[in-house]
C-alpha cells in the first residue's frame, strides 16, 4: 500500500525531508512507516504522529492512501 | 467561520466587534463575553527575540481548533465562540491569537476561554521559529501559563 508521509517544523529541518511517498505492506504501523522513511534514526520520545490530520499513537495500523505526520511538540498560542 | 487562520497581521478588536455585530445571535441571549488575545513578545528564554515564523499543518490546524471548540460546547453552555490565529511572518507586538467566548453566564464565558487557550497551545499543530540577533530557535516548550 502507498503510504504518504509529512514532517514538521524543526523536525523537517533535522532530518532535510518534508514529504514523501512510501509503499509498506498492508497492515503496517505508524512505526514501521518512520522505520523505513528515517531509516537509522530511532524515533524522538517526544515526536507526535498523525494520520490523516488526526493525533494516533505509534501502533496505530493504516491503509492504503493514509497520509502520516511526523512532527514536534506544538507551540502555537502565546503568553 | 468560528475558527480562522491568517497569514497576515490581524486587529483582534476590530475581529471581535464585526464577528459578535454579524454573527454572535441572539442578542439579548448572552449575559457575558470573555476575550483573551496573545501578543508576541520581544524576549523568551532569556534572549531579545526580532521576529518569529508560526509553521501550520493545514488542514490538520484548521481540522484539531475545531474540535476543540467543539469539545469546549459540551462542556459549557457558550452562545458561541470564535478563535482566530495568526501562522506566518510575525513582529514583536503583533497579536498572534484571539479566543473569544459568549455564554449566559461570566462562569461559563472565563471558563472555557481559558480551557480553549491552553488546549489551542497543547493540541493544535502550530510551531514557532523564533529570529535571534545572532540566528534562530524552534521552540519546542511552552511558557506554564
Amino acid at each position: 500500500m502507498h503510504i504518504q508521509v509529512r514532517f514538521f517544523a524543526g523536525l523537517r529541518e533535522r532530518l532535510g525531508i518534508a514529504q514523501l511517498e512510501l509503499s509498506l505492506p498492508e497492515g503496517a504501523t505508524v512505526a514501521q512507516v518512520w522505520e523505513q522513511a528515517v531509516s537509522g534514526e530511532s524515533l524522538p520520545v517526544n515526536v507526535l504522529a498523525a494520520r490523516n490530520m488526526e493525533y494516533v499513537d505509534l501502533s496505530c495500523k493504516l491503509a492504503d492512501g493514509d497520509e502520516v505526520a511526523f512532527f514536534p511538540p506544538v507551540t502555537g498560542g502565546s503568553v | 467561520m468560528n475558527c480562522v487562520l491568517l497569514d497576515s497581521p490581524f486587529e483582534p478588536w476590530v475581529w471581535l466587534a464585526k464577528y459578535e455585530a454579524g454573527r454572535v445571535q441572539p442578542k439579548g441571549q448572552y449575559g457575558a463575553t470573555a476575550a483573551f488575545v496573545g501578543t508576541m513578545r520581544d524576549f523568551n528564554q532569556g534572549e531579545r527575540v526580532t521576529g518569529m515564523f508560526l509553521e501550520h499543518y493545514p488542514g490538520m490546524t484548521e481540522r484539531s481548533l475545531e474540535a476543540i471548540r467543539r469539545q469546549a460546547n459540551e462542556q459549557w453552555e457558550l452562545v458561541d465562540s470564535l478563535i482566530v490565529h495568526r501562522v506566518g511572518e510575525l513582529h514583536p507586538g503583533d497579536p498572534i491569537v484571539l479566543v473569544a467566548v459568549w455564554s449566559t453566564h461570566r462562569k461559563d464565558a472565563f471558563e472555557a476561554c481559558r480551557w480553549l487557550m491552553e488546549q489551542l497551545k497543547a493540541k493544535a499543530p502550530l510551531w514557532k521559529k523564533e529570529q535571534l540577533a545572532d540566528g534562530s530557535r524552534w521552540v519546542e516548550k511552552n511558557t506554564p501559563g
